[in-house]
C-alpha cells in the first residue's frame, strides 16, 4: 500500500511534468545516473531542439505514440474504464447476480443515513490523527540520528527501515501472534515477569486492541517515513546552521528557526503519506481484529469491502467508494498545494 | 587537563549515542528474528509462547511441513507469488521503458494529455475501483486468472515506473544517440543497444518496486482471487490464521511469515541503493 503511495510522493515532485518546454532533468532526482554521466549531462540541457531536429518531424514523432501504447492501453483498460463505472454503477442497484436498476442518487441518500459507515469514517479518522503523530513521534527523532553521519550509521538505518520492506499482511500476520494470548510474545511475557495476574487478552477490548495495531504501524512504518524526512535534513545547507551557531543560538532554537522551516516540503510530504496510506488502511484491521472488537474497528475501506463483497451490493459500495474518492482526491490537491509553494514562503 | 574533560564527555556522548542506537535497532529487528528463529522450533514447542525466542528442543522443519499439509500446500500459493511478483516485474518494466522512451525522446499529439492522465492515477486509491475491475475482468475473461491479477498490479505500478524511466531516459544525454544514429542504429537496435545499458539503474528501481509490490499486495488478491488454487501467499496464509482450515496452528503462521518475508528482506539487502534512491528521488523536490 505505501508503495502505492509512495507514488504520488513522486508525482507529487512535479505536478505538471509533461507541459514543461524541455524535460531534463536537474541530476539530483537520479543520483546514480548524474554519478557516471555528469560530465555530459550538463551539456545535454542545452541540445533538445537541436535532437528533435536531428530525429525529424514527420515519420519518426508518430512512432512515439506506438511506444506509449501499451501503458496507455493498460491504464484505460484497468483504471480510467473501473473508475468511470465506479460513477456509473453508484447510480444502480446492482446487484452481483440478476439485472441491476437506475435509482438515480438513492445510493447516496441511503448512504447520508448509513449510521455504520459514519461509523467506520470517524473511526478512520481517528486511526489517522492518532497514527500519524505516533508515526512522526517515532521517525522524526530517527531521522536526526541517522542524519548525523558516525559509525555504524548505515547499520541503524537499515535495522530502522527492514520493517518498512516486508508487506503490511505479513506484518499483520506476524503481531497477530505475537498479540495472541496463549501462544504469543506480549501477554504471556507480561504473566511471567508478574506485571499481570492472569494472561490478558490485548484483542479482546477496544482500547488495548487498537494501541496494539497503531504499534504495529509505528514499528513498520516508521523507518519509511524516517528516510523521507533525513532527505529534507540532507537538503539544508550546513552553512546555514553553523552561521545560527556562530550567532550563538542554542540546538533547539536551531532546530525551531532553520531545520523545521526549511524542512517544510518534506514535511507536507511525509505527512499526507503517512494520512492517505492510514485514510485508507485495510490489511491490519483485517487481519488481525476483523474489525472486532464488536466492529469498532472497521476502518472506511473495510466497510465498503463489505458491503461490495460479502453482502453484493456493488452498487451501494460503488456509491461509498466515491465518497471515499472524493476524500482522497481534496487530500491530494491540497497537498499539491502545499508542495508547490517555494521552501519556507507562503 | 580541559582537553581532557571534554575528550571524556565526547566518548561518553558517543557511548550514549550509540546504545541508543542499538537497542532502537533491536526493536526493529526484533519482532523479525522472533519469527524467523520460532519457527525452526517443533511443532509442540512453537505452540508455546516463544520465550526465549531460539528454538530449546532441538531445530527442525516441522512448522514448514505442517504449513504444507493446509489447504493445497505450501508450494501452490508459493509458486502463485512467485509467478504473479516476477510477471508483474517483467510486464512493468517493458511496458514503462517503452513509455519511458516515447514521452522522453519523441513529440507526439496528445503526448502531455497522455502522460499527466498516467500520472494522475496514482491520486485515485485503486481500494475504489475494485468491483469494476472485477467486473472488466470477467468480461475480458480474465476472471480469477492470475495474469488478471498481473495485469492489475501492472497498471498500478505504471504512473511510478513510467515517470521514473522518463527521468532516466532524459538524462542520457543525446550526443550518444546522434552519435548512435550516424552509425546506422535504427529506433530498437537504439533503444536495446544503446539506451538501455545507460538507464539500467532506473529499470532496477522499478523492477524491486514492482517486485515487493506485488509480493505483499493484499486487498485487490484478496478480491479477485476467489478459487483457493490461485490464492498468494498473503490471501493462503490469512486464511490459515484466521482458522478456515481447523484450529490456529500458529508455528505453520510462523513459518509463513517467514517465507513471505524473507524474499523481501534479501531483495533489499541486496538493492539497498536501489531501493533508497527510488525513495529519494521522490522526496527530494
Amino acid at each position: 500500500m505505501l508503495d502505492a503511495l509512495l507514488m504520488s510522493a513522486r508525482f507529487a515532485e512535479d505536478p505538471t511534468p509533461g507541459l514543461r518546454p524541455d524535460p531534463p532533468l536537474k541530476g539530483e532526482g537520479d543520483v546514480a545516473l548524474t554519478e557516471d554521466h555528469g560530465m555530459t549531462t550538463i551539456t545535454a540541457i542545452s541540445a533538445p531542439a537541436r535532437a528533435y531536429k536531428l530525429v525529424g518531424a514527420g515519420r519518426r514523432q508518430w512512432i512515439g505514440l506506438l511506444y506509449v501504447a501499451p501503458a496507455v492501453a493498460l491504464v484505460v483498460v484497468f483504471f480510467i474504464v473501473p473508475l468511470c463505472m465506479t460513477a456509473w454503477m453508484s447510480l444502480h442497484n446492482w446487484p452481483l447476480m440478476g439485472a441491476h436498476s437506475f435509482i438515480g442518487l438513492d445510493n447516496y441518500w441511503a448512504i447520508l443515513r448509513d449510521t455504520r459507515f459514519w461509523n467506520a469514517l470517524k473511526f478512520t479518522g481517528y486511526y489517522t490523527v492518532v497514527v500519524t503523530i505516533a508515526i512522526f513521534a517515532v521517525a522524526f527523532p530517527l531521522a536526526l540520528f541517522i542524519e548525523r553521519p558516525r559509525q555504524l550509521t548505515g547499520f541503524y538505518r537499515t535495522s530502522f527501515f527492514m520493517p518498512a520492506v516486508i508487506g503490511f499482511a505479513s506484518a499483520s500476520l506476524l503481531w497477530s501472534w505475537l498479540l495472541n494470548v496463549d501462544s504469543g510474545l506480549f501477554s504471556p511475557a507480561a504473566f511471567e515477569l508478574g506485571l499481570t495476574e492472569k494472561k490478558f487478552n490485548l484483542l479482546a477490548t477496544f482500547q488495548p486492541a487498537f494501541w496494539s495495531i497503531i504499534a504495529m504501524v509505528v514499528w513498520k512504518v516508521a523507518g519509511f517515513t524516517m528516510i523521507i524526512l533525513m532527505t529534507g535534513l540532507q537538503s539544508i545547507p550546513p552553512d546555514l546552521q553553523e552561521a545560527a551557531m556562530i550567532d550563538g543560538a542554542g540546538p533547539f532554537a536551531r532546530f525551531r528557526a532553520i531545520t523545521l522551516p526549511l524542512m517544510r516540503r518534506t514535511l507536507a510530504l511525509a505527512l499526507i503519506l503517512s494520512v492517505a496510506g492510514s485514510i485508507l488502511a485495510f490489511d491490519q484491521f483485517y487481519i488481525i481484529l476483523r474489525g472486532g472488537p464488536r466492529n469498532q474497528t472497521l476502518t472506511a475501506v473495510y466497510w465498503i469491502f463489505n458491503q461490495s463483497f460479502v453482502s453484493f451490493k456493488l452498487g451501494y459500495g460503488a456509491a461509498l467508494s466515491m465518497v471515499l474518492l472524493v476524500i482522497l482526491v481534496a487530500l491530494s490537491l491540497i497537498q499539491l498545494r502545499l508542495l508547490r509553494n517555494p521552501e519556507g514562503v507562503d | 587537563m580541559a582537553q581532557a574533560r571534554t575528550r571524556k564527555r565526547r566518548i561518553g556522548m558517543q557511548i550514549a549515542e550509540h546504545s541508543t542506537g542499538i537497542i532502537a535497532s533491536i526493536l526493529f529487528l526484533a519482532p523479525i528474528a522472533w519469527t524467523v528463529l520460532s519457527a525452526f522450533k517443533p511443532a509442540q514447542e512453537a505452540r508455546q509462547p516463544p520465550l526465549p525466542p531460539w528454538p530449546t528442543s532441538g531445530i527442525s522443519l516441522e512448522n514448514y511441513a505442517t504449513l504444507n499439509t493446509f489447504g493445497d500446500g505450501l508450494w501452490l500459493p508459493a509458486q502463485n507469488s512467485i509467478y504473479v511478483s516476477v510477471m508483474t516485474v517483467v510486464l512493468s518494466v517493458i511496458v514503462s521503458v517503452l513509455a519511458g522512451y516515447g514521452f522522453s525522446r519523441f513529440r507526439f499529439p496528445l503526448k502531455n494529455l497522455l502522460f499527466v492522465v498516467i500520472l494522475s492515477t496514482i491520486m485515485i486509491p485503486f481500494q475504489s475501483i475494485l468491483t469494476p475491475i472485477f467486473l472488466v475482468l470477467t468480461k475480458i475473461g480474465l476472471h480469477n486468472t492470475l495474469t488478471g491479477l498481473v495485469c492489475v498490479y501492472v497498471t498500478l505500478q505504471l504512473p511510478f515506473s513510467i515517470f521514473m524511466m522518463r527521468n532516466a531516459f532524459d538524462a542520457v544525454p543525446r550526443e550518444i544517440e546522434e552519435a548512435a544514429r550516424m552509425d546506422g542504429a535504427n529506433n530498437v537496435t537504439m533503444l536495446l543497444r544503446v539506451m538501455l545499458p545507460l538507464v539500467w539503474p532506473g529499470i532496477v528501481t522499478i523492477a524491486l518496486f514492482a517486485f515487493l509490490g506485488a509480493w505483499n499486495e493484499f486487498l485487490a488478491a484478496l478480491v479477485l482471487m476467489t478459487d483457493q488454487s490461485k490464492f498468494t501467499l498473503p490471501i493462503m496464509m490469512t486464511a490459515l490464521q484466521s482458522g478456515r482450515f481447523g484450529a490456529i496452528d500458529w508455528g505453520a503462521v510462523q513459518a509463513g511469515v517467514t517465507v513471505m518475508m524473507v524474499p523481501c528482506l534479501v531483495l533489499f539487502l541486496l538493492l539497498q541503493r536501489f531501493y533508497i534512491r527510488g525513495l529519494m528521488a521522490g522526496a527530494v523536490k
